[in-house]
């Protein structure tokens, strides 16, 4: 769509400007004290430089976080954006069906997270719970509180049963707006199933996918609520993503310094990866 | 192939509310009974755990915080995001990419980098534990979602429509809500559909940011699982009733999301 170029338009920006600034800077800034400084309390702050910075970009810590963290959003996104297309694609186009499917598929979309991470608790426990009791049944020697390779699975089940919805619900936005005329012509061309996904339907769901792939990345990066209430980070450390690792530093050892320059390095993986994705999101619609 | 089409959607919402029932069938239990026996249903049924939250104060009054404060962020949000999503589409001004990012950023921002500088900074305004305070800091993410959700729903309605009230003699804001509002509903309906979902289930910084009078209905339910013990049915209850709210706005908006999500093009 060709813009008019008019300088008023901030008028109707300036409301939302003010609100979001009004929650990011000061925040940021805070952050950004503690990370330069170190305090003993009463605001006494002494000029630290960039020790902590490269305290926790050396730390052993912060790398094993940081693994598990690309690993476990490496293995949702790969599970959860697949199994949405296929789950859209299989969805009845009218009728019915449709707004039961909507309906129950949003529901685990609005369900608080905390609750989210107690439900798979009580689910998953192996004396109490269904998948635990049954797994056990079935003769697998199954414990999430106390094996790595369980805690793994429950909390990637947990983020796929929590998440894959929005991938459905955006896929299938884009597949309704499809025109029939493209079905109709893609039917008298005698195109197979598979040419028909892969000419008409991708390509249409192109600008939805990437907004799904954005906020996939950028939710499971920042995961805390679930995985905490679920697992705890355990056993060990082995589910402590960023987050959980981060809040432990701050909050439970009250290591302020070098917490918040591991939140700065944090938010800055994020926008980086963030700012590519938004480049070729951005490319893609000057493209159309 | 096609006969069994329905099959994948069935199994998927089969294995969604398997965990949903789980909870539900443990709400009717008593805690003993949890912990002693396993079955698939509730051997006595007991309405106790329900009743428990509905006469005690420091459970119900939980809920209303809750409603309380994502009523008031997902109206401040959307009133805020509709005209700079609109400003955003129509109008190519100093800066707006660079603004329209920076916006994005915000909704990267992992609130736990955030909850401890949000405390400090909403005590030193004396907001602490205010309803407000909580919608305020929610506006953090939900402003830049309902902008980004806002911004597609109106770039698919052409500009020729805008043109056309102006030429027709429609003053800017009667062209906006008379005409551009009503075309747009859908769209305002998603949009409230998700600032009311991403309030209602956030956790971290509405715990943060409260102590007693505005607390949260999920707080309240880890701080009772952490002071008397594991009272699991009476978690489980409360649990159940966290997604009745969200069960009914989805009801709400089925229309709006089904129609909206065809027309919108998000």
């Amino acid at each position: 769509m060709n813009k008019t170029i008019n300088q008023k338009a901030w008028f109707f920006v300036i409301p939302v400007f003010i609100l979001v600034a009004f929650n990011a800077v000061v925040p940021l800034m805070t952050v950004v004290n503690y990370a330069f400084q170190d305090t003993f309390g009463n605001n006494v702050f002494m000029w630290e430089g960039t020790r902590w910075f490269k305290q926790i970009l050396k730390s052993e810590r912060f790398h094993a976080a940081l693994g598990r963290q690309f690993l476990f959003t490496g293995i949702i996104l790969l599970i959860q954006i697949p199994l949405g297309i296929a789950i859209a694609l299989s969805m009845p186009k009218k009728g019915i069906g449709v707004p039961i499917c909507l309906v129950l598929m949003s529901m685990p979309l609005l369900i608080p997270w905390n609750v989210v991470g107690a439900m798979w608790n009580i689910f998953a426990l192996p004396e109490i719970g269904f998948l635990g009791h049954s797994l056990n049944d079935l003769g697998f020697d199954y414990n999430f509180t106390q094996q790595i390779g369980d805690a793994w699975f429950t909390t990637i089940l947990m983020d796929v049963w929590h998440w894959t919805s929005l991938v459905v619900l955006l896929s299938y936005a884009g597949l309704q707006s499809i025109q029939p005329a493209y079905y109709q012509a893609a039917e008298i061309d005698g195109a197979s199933k598979w040419a028909i996904f892969r000419y008409i339907e991708l390509p249409k769901m192109k600008k939805v996918l990437t907004i799904a792939i954005l906020l996939r990345f950028m939710d499971s990066f920042m995961i805390y609520t679930e995985p905490f209430v679920l697992t705890g980070g355990g056993p060990g450390n082995a589910t402590a993503f960023l987050s959980i690792d981060l809040v432990k530093m701050a909050l439970g050892q009250f290591d302020l310094g070098p917490a918040a320059a591991m939140s700065l390095i944090y938010f800055f993986i994020v926008l980086l990866v963030c700012w590519v994705f938004y480049n070729l999101m951005m490319r893609n619609e000057e493209q159309k | 192939m096609r006969k069994f089409k329905w099959l994948v959607p069935t199994v998927y919402i089969l294995f969604l509310m398997l965990p949903i029932y789980w909870l539900l069938n443990m709400s009717f239990k008593t805690t003993t009974e949890i912990i002693n026996t396993y079955s698939l249903w509730p051997q006595k049924f007991t309405f106790e755990n329900y009743i428990t939250i509905f006469t005690d104060s420091t459970w119900y009054t939980g809920y209303l915080n809750s409603i309380y404060y994502v009523v008031m962020n997902t109206i401040l949000s959307v009133a805020v995001a509709l005209p700079a999503a609109y400003a955003f589409s129509r109008y190519k001004f100093l800066g707006d990419k660079h603004l329209f990012f920076w916006l994005l950023t915000n909704r990267m921002a992992p609130p736990a980098v955030f909850a401890l500088p949000f405390f400090q900074f909403y005590s030193s305004i004396n907001l602490f534990d205010t309803h407000i305070a909580v919608a305020l800091s929610h506006c953090l993410f939900n402003i830049p979602l309902a902008v980004w959700i806002l911004e597609g729903f109106i770039s698919a309605v052409p500009k020729e429509l805008d043109e056309t009230a102006y030429v027709d003699g429609y003053s800017f804001w009667r062209f906006f809500v008379r005409i551009f509002i009503p075309t747009i509903v859908a769209g305002i309906g998603i949009t409230m559909f998700f600032c009311f979902m991403f309030s209602w289930v956030e956790l971290l910084l509405a715990k943060t940011l409260t102590a007693v009078a505005a607390k949260p209905i999920a707080a309240t339910m880890t701080r009772t699982a952490s002071t008397s013990g594991y009272e699991l049915g009476l978690l489980a209850a409360a649990g159940s009733l966290t997604i009745i709210p969200g069960a009914i706005v989805i009801y709400f908006v089925r229309n709006y999301i089904a129609k909206g999500f065809a027309l919108g093009r998000v």
